[in-house]
């Protein structure tokens, strides 16, 4: 799935298909998962104590990209992407 | 019969890579652990395999250093979780120094543990971000992270972007962002143009970044994007997403409103210190090195015997310096160790020493421009969501001052701020400053005692197989 941020001019691998709270995305695959939600316009990821959380830090600092991976707690910014992925907000 | 090694090393950065390369090829048993899934830091993050991009000078600065690790003979365990630092003096008192002892996850969530005779830490540094209203809102993100999604994921962070904050990072995003076809919708530095005229003597000790920093100025100019000097962010807009951005002088003056649907925002480096904090080795804070960063002697050994800190864990130098400091240390573990002997690790040490002291002084420019600014956390309202995690405003933390929280300690148990999944490695640096400003100064606030774990691990990775059926339930007791 072409995304206007995915600069050109780079080799990728094929993409896989992955669901986000029951949508279907692409991605390249091995893509970082915060990445590929990014690219799908999927900005927010979840709510914390009053207020919403997304991708923040991009290292694995800030938590504040916790997602669910089959049903398991992950960081969004260090999990690639593969085909078949199940991501739902955390 | 497990492995001990002879040295662990905590961070596969350019600092990690270097010292991990130099210790093995020189014979050691040395194993070098990281968080991510290759080696390679933040700085040279490599993109994720079968990903081709263009090669800069980052890139081949990285591949350099991979190469000699893969030849160097170094244990490598990629994407580990690190959560548990033990023995050496963490063993109960009365008891002979034991090796040191890591506890991990492995790439898929299973539990390790490895021993060490000495332990490395090269765990670079985290970003700073001074809370404002909005930067809650999904579409706004650290500058660092902005520089991993274009280097190491081909990605623009948006396509109308504010780059804000301190430092030569926001430069470096903003000439990238360019490059690759997003709109800089303005560039808004805290630093004023006499404090970069100010770091240029020291910036000449290496005419390479001096020479890569102006021309991404040049590139700048060029494009017309304009640059606001000692402005900050007053705050981020918008109703489920960033829409906008307010901007303002830092000495008051109206508000400037900018459209944009991506804020990248960074005030600087901190050392990561969670680990030696943990070992209780001792730290001072030194604000042009980042912050608390661990008392280490010339060879970056710490406080506590057979623990080193190298890079910019180990105060802010840049990733220039972070090889040579990881060359170093790596030297005097094997020195300490008896791998070696005095006069050849004098010989070996001397060049790195003098390439350390160069590169050192320019990135040292850098980490002042870098440093806390006051001013920023005075102006967080009232509202404001300091600590996110755990959902404390500014507010919430000045009610613990007034109950009388002094130290990091207190304030974190009154307030709750900093005991959610981050450990307070988002919040801690308002928090800090927050509670500097009652009981003077930041090295009165303190930090908070380390705690393990490190890294948030999921409960079922420690139990294991562990069932309540597997609980030995004794006899019932004669009546």
């Amino acid at each position: 799935m072409t995304s206007p941020l995915r600069i050109p001019g780079i080799l990728r691998p094929a993409e896989i298909s992955l669901t986000f709270e029951g949508e279907t995305l692409r991605a390249p695959e091995g893509e970082s998962l915060a990445a590929a939600l990014l690219a799908a316009g999927k900005r927010h990821l979840g709510d914390g104590p009053h207020a919403p959380r997304g991708l923040l830090c991009m290292m694995g600092v800030c938590q504040q990209c916790l997602v669910r991976v089959e049903g398991r707690l992950v960081q969004a910014c260090l999990t690639p992407v593969r085909d078949g992925m199940w991501v739902t907000a955390a | 019969m497990t492995v001990v090694w002879d040295i662990a090393v905590l961070g596969a950065g350019p600092a990690g890579m270097a010292a991990a390369t130099e210790a093995a090829q020189r014979g050691a048993k040395v194993v070098l652990l990281e968080e991510s899934p290759a080696p390679g830091g933040q700085v040279y993050r490599a993109p994720p395999p079968g990903f081709v991009m263009p090669t800069d000078a980052d890139r081949r600065a990285g591949d350099g250093l991979r190469a000699a690790l893969a030849a160097s003979g170094a244990a490598l365990r990629l994407g580990v979780r690190i959560w548990g630092v033990g023995g050496g003096p963490l063993v109960p008192a009365g008891d002979a120094p034991a090796p040191f002892r890591l506890d991990g996850l492995d790439a898929e969530g299973r539990p390790f543990d490895l021993t060490a005779r000495t332990l490395l830490l090269c765990t670079g540094t985290q970003e700073r971000i001074i809370p404002f209203p909005g930067w809650t809102l999904p579409g706004v993100m650290g500058l660092a992270a902005a520089t991993i999604l274009l280097k190491a994921q081909g990605m623009l962070p948006g396509r109308r972007v504010v780059v804000a904050g301190a430092g030569p990072l926001l430069y470096a995003v903003a000439a990238k962002l360019l490059k690759h076809g997003a709109a800089v919708a303005a560039v808004v530095d805290l630093a004023s143009h006499g404090e970069w005229w100010r770091a240029l003597p020291a910036l000449s000790a290496r005419p390479d970044l001096l020479a890569r920093g102006a021309a991404w100025r040049a590139q700048l100019l060029l494009k017309g994007v304009p640059v606001h000097a000692g402005a900050r962010i007053a705050a981020a807009e918008g109703v489920a997403v960033l829409e906008a951005v307010r901007l303002q002088k830092l000495q008051a003056g109206p508000e400037r409103r900018i459209e944009a649907d991506s804020l990248c925002i960074g005030h600087g480096l901190v050392p990561a210190i969670e680990a030696s904090r943990a070992f209780r080795a001792q730290h001072r804070y030194e604000p042009g090195l980042g912050g608390w960063v661990p008392v280490l002697d010339a060879e970056f050994r710490s406080s506590v015997p057979g623990l080193l800190v190298a890079g910019d864990g180990a105060g802010l130098r840049g990733a220039a310096a972070a090889p040579a400091s990881g060359r170093i240390a790596a030297l005097a573990a094997l020195r300490d160790l008896g791998l070696m002997s005095s006069i050849t690790h004098a010989k070996a040490c001397a060049p790195h020493k003098l390439d350390f002291a160069q590169a050192a002084r320019a990135g040292g420019a850098m980490a002042a421009m870098m440093a806390l600014r006051p001013a920023l956390v005075a102006a967080i309202p009232p509202e404001t969501l300091v600590c996110r995690c755990e959902g404390v405003t500014r507010a919430a933390i000045d009610a613990a001052l007034d109950e009388g929280a002094l130290s990091m300690n207190q304030l974190k148990q009154f307030s709750r701020c900093g005991m959610g999944p981050c450990q307070g490695r988002l919040c801690g640096e308002a928090a800090a400053e927050l509670l500097a400003r009652r009981v003077g100064g930041r090295e009165a606030a303190g930090f908070a005692t380390g705690r393990l774990p490190l890294r948030p691990v999921p409960m079922d990775a420690l139990l294991g197989e562990f069932d309540y059926a597997d609980i030995p339930v004794p006899a019932a007791a004669p009546i």
